[in-house]
């Protein structure tokens, strides 16, 4: 029997209250995928997602209106936290969570942490569900995915600057839009 | 689960182009769009249509580019974001407290489990301890919300073939779910009585009854269904042996809840993966081999009554549990009772803390997954620490089962497309969220 250990592009593996989460490099992730799928047998997989920790531990970065040096309405985040968060690798952490159809629901976060910029490799060819997955993670976050046979934006109109999940994207600063039709 | 082991580990899928494995009906090239085939590709008679995103049959703004070759669909893509509304960024700039209003306008059919699904995410990062008269009251409402979600999915697709009758039948039932929601929380529908903690109030006078009242009427409702459509010529033609997809394609797809269970496959995370009480209560799963739009129907039509048995089983329970806590009693998170307010110093400092502030959640990441109506609803959230989530994400299963439309509506006419898109129960606000 394999163990996570194994698996192609190894980093670290640790406990979770809801599942373990199992960190691996970003290169590597449609082997590790692959090995998830076919040696440890988790056949589905239910969500991808992306996390944005740009501005992780600073004072009131989530939550602000209006732009990034406009007012500061957040004035209670701004007291600060009882003990500053772990750091995180890098700014994007982006989580598969996967699912085996067996007794007992076992679920793993497969993990990997990219920078800004930085490309994904697609698992599109390891489970097709990850088709809309991966374009809404396009779409609003801005990571790229290797190898995907069809990287489009999902949500946002075709022509939307920006990616609105990012902490740097501005509540409330989106242009105007149909100005030059009035 | 029903498919053998050594079926799975054959699938490869390396090579673009190809299907994921062999017998597979999911498109190759890209898995949510159906290509024209090559012999029709320059075909004058291929005809390129738009199907809504204004259509009413389409559940929704959901928008199907159809290529015709005649009636046979060939071609397949669905476009979907006309109803973002971006949740999800506006959820990290909300307290907690705040946020319990917005995943139930997510999934406006199916409130009552989104609403749960984040509570419950808060609840595991907080390693909150809910009384057991909420647990089961949450049951119940979850229960009554399923059957009244799939009321509005038999009214509506019985009403796209033609069966206008069966809508105001169901309707009927649905009214009746709806003031039951009214009397316990005020609100027909998007109620946010559950909170961080358990119930926001404690169950009214007078819910019981009238609860149980529904629970003896709703068997017979449902035979009066199944009377309308279960053998009735019209809907079985129109609907047996369409949109059919087998169980390795659906676990590829990545299809869970009524859609997985009507291709053969035995999952639900009730059972699986119980969460709330739902092991101390007897259900029964039901599913269906086919995989076609008659199958789906069916799930839910049998889903309805096993919910409903599961109402019943709560009840009992909860006229037990007269005069117990239905909050948890942690002045951190929960706010006090508001007769403590005039009185105590500390709880008018805890209520105004926790209002204007929120209340802190231990730093960590949590995915926690139900099974909604529609299938596998998950919240994914990550704290700071703060008393705003730094990011929250909703697996919608509809999002999912709309992936599905090109595998299901392979080799199908027209006319079954919106049979086929009917079945999969999308409800777009879950779609685009």
């Amino acid at each position: 029997m394999s163990t996570w250990q194994d698996a192609p592009g190894y980093v670290a593996t640790r406990e979770g209250s809801d599942m373990p989460t199992v960190t691996v490099e970003a290169e590597r992730i449609r082997d590790a995928c692959l090995f998830a799928r076919d040696e440890m047998g988790f056949d589905m997989c239910v969500d991808v997602v992306a996390a944005d920790y740009l501005g992780w531990g600073h004072k009131g970065v989530a939550g602000y209106i209006g732009t990034a040096t406009g007012r500061d309405i957040n004035a209670p985040m701004s007291q600060g936290f009882q003990h500053q968060p772990e750091v995180k690798p890098k700014r994007f952490s982006i989580s598969y969570h996967l699912l085996a159809l067996r007794q007992g629901a076992p679920r793993v976060r497969l993990q990997t942490w990219v920078d800004d910029g930085e490309a994904v490799q697609s698992v599109v060819s390891v489970w097709p569900t990850c088709d809309w997955h991966e374009r809404e993670q396009f779409d609003l976050m801005g990571i790229p995915f290797e190898g995907h046979p069809n990287l489009e934006r999902l949500l946002m109109p075709d022509d939307w600057e920006g990616h609105p999940l990012r902490k740097d994207y501005p509540i409330g600063g989106e242009p105007v839009r149909f100005s030059e039709e009035m | 689960m029903a498919v053998a082991p050594e079926r799975r580990r054959v699938r490869r899928w390396p090579l673009v182009g190809e299907a994921p494995y062999e017998g597979s009906r999911i498109p190759g090239r890209v898995p949510t769009i159906l290509d024209v085939p090559n012999d029709l590709e320059d075909s004058e008679d291929v005809f390129r249509i738009n199907f809504g995103p204004n259509h009413p049959s389409t559940h929704g703004v959901l928008r199907l580019i159809v290529d015709l070759y005649g009636e046979d669909v060939v071609g397949l893509s669905a476009v979907i974001g006309y109803l973002h509304t971006g949740f999800e960024k506006t959820m990290e700039t909300k307290t907690y407290w705040k946020c319990v209003t917005y995943p139930e306008r997510i999934d406006y059919v199916g409130y009552q489990n989104n609403e749960l699904v984040f509570v419950l995410a808060v609840e595991k990062l907080l390693e909150l301890e809910v009384p057991e008269k909420a647990v089961w009251m949450r049951m119940l409402l979850c229960e009554l919300n399923r059957i009244h979600s799939h009321l509005v999915f038999l009214g509506t697709s019985a009403l796209e073939l033609g069966a206008i009758s069966m809508f105001w039948y169901c309707f009927r039932e649905r009214e009746m779910i709806l003031d039951l929601f009214e009397l316990v929380t005020g609100q027909r529908m998007h109620t946010r009585y559950f909170q961080v903690g358990g119930l926001a109030e404690d169950i009214p006078e007078g819910f019981f009854p009238e609860c149980r009242k529904f629970v003896e009427w709703f068997p017979q409702a449902l035979d009066d269904y199944l009377t309308l459509l279960d053998r009735n010529q019209i809907w079985m033609e129109r609907t047996q042996g369409i949109g059919v997809m087998s169980g390795p394609d659906a676990i590829a797809l990545g299809q869970t809840g009524p859609n997985l269970r009507a291709s053969g496959v035995d999952w639900d995370l009730r059972r699986e993966q119980p969460y709330l009480a739902y092991d101390q209560v007897d259900f029964r799963v039901p599913v269906y081999p086919e995989g076609d739009v008659y199958a789906r129907y069916r799930v839910r039509m049998d889903e309805m009554a096993e919910s409903n048995r599961i109402v019943r089983q709560c009840l009992d329970r909860l006229e037990r549990m007269e005069g117990l806590p239905w909050i948890a009693d942690d002045r951190k998170v929960v706010l006090p009772p508001r007769e403590e307010l005039h009185t105590s110093m500390e709880s008018l400092i805890h209520h105004f803390k926790i209002v204007t502030e929120g209340f802190r959640v231990p730093e960590g990441e949590v995915y926690v997954a139900i099974e909604s109506p529609r299938g596998e609803s998950g919240c994914y959230l990550v704290s700071d620490g703060g008393p705003k989530p730094w990011r929250v994400h909703f697996r919608s299963p509809s999002f999912v089962a709309l992936e599905a439309t090109p595998t299901c509506a392979r080799g199908t006419l027209v006319a079954d497309l919106i049979a086929v898109v009917g079945s999969l129960d999308a409800v777009m606000g879950d779609t685009d969220r």
